[in-house]
């Protein structure tokens, strides 16, 4: 015994796969894994013999088919004599509008209250305690009921703005607001107007540009410049300038009162649907991700903040430059599955008559075409890919923003 | 991941395989209560009283068809289905029949696998509007916001109107009539269109009926009936000649009223004899007592009785016969013969 020795490497015995440690491991995963097949063979079998007995096949044929169905808000050209195919992808790209706009929103909504919640003001305080406590405790599909149903109620109908002496004029003579949704005027692009479009975007890079310039300027010589102004002026002189210089290339196509008497023709309409299914996610997920926020900035040691105010900093400055920077690290992770949870949840839409994936497909083509199975599958392909997607970009941004260890 | 596309296959696949392959009769009976698949709640068609008791014209069939089979009216489990519910509700096996101001269509009957037991009530789609819209026929209605049922044909049907009007509209689907109803009379909606039927008996719950009309025009053919899985024969013959039952009664002057006394014993008319029982074996046929006849006309009357209780001209709904009056009289009901 003079030495320390790995222990005799004895050859793999079949009793060791029981008896010993190493081995005993891969032997449970191994009748686990055995049985989850077995198990998930079983059902599938059962649903193809049941199928079969029901004279019922699986086929995607009907996608092909006219859905013979209209749909009150199209992003892609559709009628009724278009594919299920492509009445699935109109409810598609109105989901992912509602959850992109709703993520947004909500975002904008938590950060606020989960800062404010931490306001010294007592008034402002509880009232975002009630904010929180009473949008995150009642139901998601109850939240878009009541608001769809007090837009409904409470908006005039489209009709009070129609004709030659409407009861109600368009606000700024551009906007109506009805019962049916919000009436825009919508931009008509002339000749010229990709110059402006142009301008615009390249002033953006400007300001882009500037901020850099100015940061690295007080970084290396701790000279100030002024931010506000400067960027407000870089965004809107020269999109103006050249708006103007081109003859005003742009012009405005305001909803028209007098086309037809049912509705206003022209413009946007942004329904009342879309309207409620939006506003409900933003300030019921808005709920969940301020006290996500709040836990972040809790989670942040007391001694930054006092390190901050001793080095001068004031109070807007030690949220934006110390706090919030070292707090995202904590609200990331679950902020992203608070978006999931938003896309998720688009999946309510029918109950406001918002036409989704789920409506659409999910909905109506899955009731004409008595296509169950093939219709739950697509969807639930859908929401996994779309999910995961989201997943994956947010986990991209939490790996930039999460500690550099050096 | 992929296991839960396989779960969710499998919820489905579960509903599926509840069916039973046959013996929907048996099942019933050995249950002692008739699962009948109705409305969420038509007045007139199927709805609860302030008792909590179901009742309607769809309804009536329901209870026909459990005291046939059961000899109780009452012994029905009433599922509440919607538009979209409905038809997986029958195919799982969770009711046994529905009776829900369905349209029986080739596809339904043929691709989705059920068997349409007969007609009780021939509908066509219409519309309903603000009498203050100042509309007098459909064709004007180009432009408008139309409330709907989705997952009905009258989603296809008013595509194909719009379309070969070549007039345009603005489909706002609605899940159930009751938040149609309140999203029409909150103006959110120009028109409402469903089954003629169904605007009437949802206009007579409205604070003031009269203003508000149907339109003439009548946009398709809905013929509405009760319907079973496919596959079933005795069972859908059983829903179907209880049904031809109602019917018969009312074409040979058999009703609540005199039935008692009709089927005490026979009479001179053979036809009653034999669909009362008294007479033949038709019962025993059906694997029914020989009384199954007259205890379902006995639940709420012949066909007639229960159209003038629920539906008819002296109801709220007030709908007159039309084409539901019986071939003698012009209309469309037309039950093969007893025998």
């Amino acid at each position: 015994m003079t030495t320390l020795t790995d222990p005799p490497k004895g050859a793999f015995r079949l009793s060791m796969l029981l008896n010993d440690t190493r081995y005993r491991s891969f032997t449970f995963q191994g009748i686990a894994l055995v049985l989850l097949i077995v198990a998930v063979a079983y059902l599938a079998n059962n649903l193809m013999t049941n199928l079969r007995e029901l004279g019922l096949n699986i086929s995607y044929e009907f996608l092909g088919s006219p859905a013979g169905y209209d749909i009150n808000q199209t992003l892609i050209d559709y009628d009724s004599q278009s594919s299920n195919l492509r009445a699935a992808f109109v409810g598609i790209l109105n989901t992912l509008l509602v959850a992109f706009l709703a993520c947004i929103t909500a975002t904008f909504f938590g950060v606020i209250a989960g800062v404010l919640r931490l306001s010294n003001n007592w008034l402002v305080r509880k009232l975002m305690a009630v904010y929180v406590e009473i949008f995150r405790n009642i139901p998601v599909l109850i939240w878009i009921i009541i608001i769809f149903t007090v837009l409904t109620a409470v908006l005039p109908g489209a009709r009070s703005y129609l004709g030659e002496d409407p009861e109600k004029d368009l606000l700024f003579g551009y906007f109506a607001l009805t019962n049916r949704g919000i009436y825009a005027p919508a931009p008509i692009w002339n000749a010229g107007s990709g110059v402006v479009v142009a301008v615009f975007i390249a002033s953006i890079i400007g300001v882009f540009g500037y901020r850099r310039y100015a940061t690295n300027l007080l970084y290396s010589t701790g000279k100030l410049l002024p931010m506000g102004w400067p960027t407000l002026a870089l965004l809107i002189v020269p999109t103006v300038l050249a708006f103007f210089i081109m003859g005003q290339p742009i012009g405005l196509d305001a909803p028209d009162p007098l086309a037809n008497r049912f509705n206003l023709r022209g413009g946007i309409q942004i329904g009342a649907p879309l309207i409620a299914l939006w506003f409900a996610l933003s300030i019921y997920t808005g709920a969940f991700i301020a006290e996500n926020v709040r836990a972040g900035i809790q989670a942040v040691s007391k001694g930054q903040t006092e390190a901050a105010a001793a080095l001068g900093l004031r109070p807007r400055r030690i949220m934006n430059l110390v706090v919030l920077p070292q707090a995202l690290r904590v609200i990331i992770p679950p902020l992203i599955s608070n978006y999931l949870n938003i896309t998720k949840n688009t999946s309510l839409a029918i109950a406001v008559g918002y036409a989704d994936i789920t409506a659409t497909l999910g909905g109506i083509t899955l009731n004409q075409t008595g296509r169950a199975i093939e219709c739950v599958l697509l969807l639930m392909l859908f929401y996994l890919v779309i999910s995961l997607g989201i997943s994956a970009l947010m986990n991209v941004y939490n790996n930039a923003m999460k500690m550099k260890e050096r | 991941m992929k296991k839960t596309v396989f779960l969710g296959a499998l919820t489905v696949a579960g509903l599926a395989a509840g069916v039973a392959a046959a013996g929907t009769l048996d099942d019933v009976k050995a249950r002692g209560k008739l699962n009948c698949g109705v409305t969420t709640g038509l007045v007139g068609f199927a709805a609860p009283d302030a008792n909590g008791e179901w009742n309607g014209f769809d309804v009536a069939v329901c209870r026909a068809v459990a005291a046939a089979v059961l000899g109780d009216p009452t012994a029905v489990e009433f599922v509440p289905t919607t538009g979209k519910t409905r038809f997986t509700a029958l195919a799982s096996g969770e009711i046994d029949m529905l009776a829900r101001n369905t349209t029986w269509t080739f596809s339904r009957d043929v691709d989705l696998k059920f068997t349409f037991t007969g007609v009780n009530y021939y509908d066509g789609q219409g519309f309903l509007a603000p009498k203050a819209l100042g509309v007098s026929s459909a064709k004007e209605l180009d432009g408008a916001t139309v409330c709907i049922q989705t997952g009905t044909t009258t989603e296809l049907n008013l595509a194909d109107f719009f379309r070969a009007n070549n007039i345009s509209y603005q489909p706002v689907p609605i899940e159930t009539n009751a938040e149609a109803i309140q999203q029409y009379t909150a103006g959110a909606c120009d028109v409402y269109t469903t089954d003629a039927s169904g605007l009437a008996a949802s206009r007579a719950t409205f604070e003031a009926p009269g203003d508000h009309v149907l339109l003439p025009e009548i946009v398709s053919k809905e013929p509405l009936g009760p319907l079973v899985r496919h596959g079933d024969d005795e069972w859908a013959d059983t829903v179907r000649w209880t049904l031809n039952a109602l019917i018969t009664a009312e074409e040979l002057g058999v009703t609540s009223a005199n039935i008692g006394e009709m089927s005490a014993a026979a009479g001179n008319n053979p036809e009653i004899n034999r669909l009362l029982g008294t007479e033949g074996n038709l019962g025993e046929m059906l694997g029914l007592p020989a009384d199954w006849a007259a205890k379902a006309i006995m639940a709420s009357g012949n066909y007639g009785e229960i159209f003038e209780k629920n539906i008819g001209e002296s109801t709220p709904i007030g709908l007159a016969r039309g084409l539901n009056a019986q071939w003698t009289n012009g209309g469309l009901l037309y039950s093969p013969p007893f025998r």
